[in-house]
C-alpha cells in the first residue's frame, strides 16, 4: 500500500491563499504540518525532523527567510515549492532581469551602477522618465518615478545615505507607459493557468495598491512569454508580470514566485490553490 | 464563536467560524491588525509591522 504523502506549509500569515492550500491538502487527504517561519528552526547537522517531509511547500511573506529556510531544505534533498535557485531568481529583482535578457526575453531596459554618480550618469544615458526599484521588495513598495535629473539625485542621495547596503544596488528601469493596466499570469510547470488584467489609474498597477482584477484572455502570444519567462527562472509555481508597449509589444516585466491569488483565484474560478499542491504532489512521485 | 478584546482600543471583538490561528483580523473600531494567536481560549496581539523584504 502506497504510504500517506506528509506536506510542510512553511508560512508568515495564515492569508486567505494559505487557507485555500490547508483545504487543498485537506481535500487530498494529505497530511501536512503547518510550519510559522517565526517558530520553526534548522540544525544543520540533523536533517531528519525534515526529512520527514515529501514536500514543503514556500510561503513565507520574508523573502530572505524563505530563501535560507529553501536553501537548507534542498541541501537536506527535501522536495520545494519552489527551489531556492528558483526563489533567488525571482526574489531579486535584478537577478530576474540579468537572467531575462540571457534567455533573450522581452523586457524594459535596466542599468545598474554601485555608486550614486555613476547610477546618476546611467540613468541620463537611459532618459528620463525611469523608475528606481529596490533590487529586493515587493507590493510596490519604495518605487521612485523620477522625471528629472533633480530628482534622480535626491533619490541617489537618499538611498546612498538612509538606506541598507542593499540599497547601494542602484538599479535602474525604463519607465514604460502602461494603458492603465499590467497583466498577470500564473504559470505551474508547462502551463499558463490563468491570466487577469491589473487596471489603476496609478502608474503602479499592482493589487495590493489597489490595482483592480479583470480577466485575460491567454492568447499564443502570452503563453509562449509567460513559459519561457518561467522556464528562465527555472520554472516551477510562479506569477509572470507583463507590460504592454505600444511598439515593442508585451515586456516582461517581473516575476514572483510565491505569488498571492485572492483575486485571481475567485475571478478566474480556477482553483490556483489545488493546482499549486497537485504539483507539489508531482514532484514527489517524479523526483527532479 | 469567541470574543477577545482589542488591545489597542479594547473593543470586544468576535472572531468568525472558520479563524485560524496566525490570520490577521482587523479591528472594526480602531482599525489596528491583529494577529490571532490562539483559539482556545482566544487571543490576538498585534500584528507584526511590515518588514522591508516582505511581499510575493
Amino acid at each position: 500500500m502506497q504510504q500517506r504523502l506528509k506536506f510542510g506549509v512553511l508560512y508568515s500569515r495564515v492569508r486567505v491563499e494559505e487557507k485555500w492550500i490547508f483545504n487543498a491538502l485537506e481535500k487530498r487527504g494529505i497530511d501536512f504540518d503547518r510550519l510559522d517561519d517565526r517558530t520553526i528552526h534548522f540544525d544543520l547537522e540533523n536533517p531528519a525532523p525534515w526529512k520527514q517531509y515529501d514536500a514543503v511547500i514556500e510561503r513565507s511573506l520574508s523573502y530572505n527567510s524563505g530563501l535560507y529556510a529553501l536553501r537548507i531544505l534542498n541541501a537536506f534533498g527535501v522536495q520545494t515549492v519552489n527551489t531556492a535557485a528558483v526563489a533567488e531568481a525571482c526574489g531579486d529583482k535584478l537577478t530576474t532581469s540579468t537572467l531575462l535578457a540571457k534567455a533573450g526575453l522581452p523586457q524594459p531596459r535596466n542599468v545598474v551602477a554601485f555608486s550614486p554618480e555613476s547610477a546618476l550618469e546611467a540613468l541620463e544615458e537611459l532618459g528620463y522618465p525611469a523608475v528606481v526599484k529596490p533590487v529586493v521588495g515587493s507590493w510596490g513598495r519604495l518605487l521612485a518615478k523620477v522625471n528629472d535629473r533633480d530628482a534622480a539625485e535626491a533619490i541617489f542621495e537618499h538611498k546612498a545615505t538612509l538606506g541598507s547596503t542593499q540599497h547601494q544596488i542602484f538599479y535602474v528601469q525604463e519607465y514604460i507607459e502602461k494603458p492603465g493596466r499590467d497583466i498577470r499570469a500564473i504559470v505551474i510547470g508547462d502551463r499558463v493557468l490563468t491570466a487577469m488584467y491589473r487596471k489603476s489609474e496609478h502608474w503602479i498597477t499592482n493589487t495590493a495598491r489597489g490595482g483592480e482584477g479583470e480577466l485575460c484572455p491567454i492568447s499564443p502570444e502570452i503563453e509562449s512569454l509567460c513559459l519561457n519567462a518561467a522556464q528562465a527562472m527555472g520554472g516551477g509555481v510562479l506569477a509572470v508580470d507583463l507590460i504592454e508597449h505600444s511598439e515593442r509589444g508585451f515586456l516582461v516585466n517581473e516575476i514572483n514566485h510565491t505569488m498571492e491569488f485572492h483575486t485571481m483565484q475567485p475571478l478566474s474560478g480556477v482553483d490556483v490553490a489545488g493546482e499549486i499542491v497537485e504539483y507539489a504532489m508531482s514532484l514527489v512521485k517524479e523526483p527532479a | 464563536m469567541s470574543t477577545i478584546a482589542c488591545p489597542e482600543c479594547a473593543v470586544e471583538i468576535m472572531l468568525e467560524e472558520g479563524t485560524e490561528t496566525g490570520e490577521i483580523i482587523v479591528c472594526s473600531d480602531c482599525g489596528v491588525d491583529l494577529e490571532v494567536t490562539a483559539l482556545d481560549p482566544a487571543a490576538v496581539q498585534l500584528a507584526p509591522m511590515e518588514q522591508e523584504d516582505w511581499g510575493e
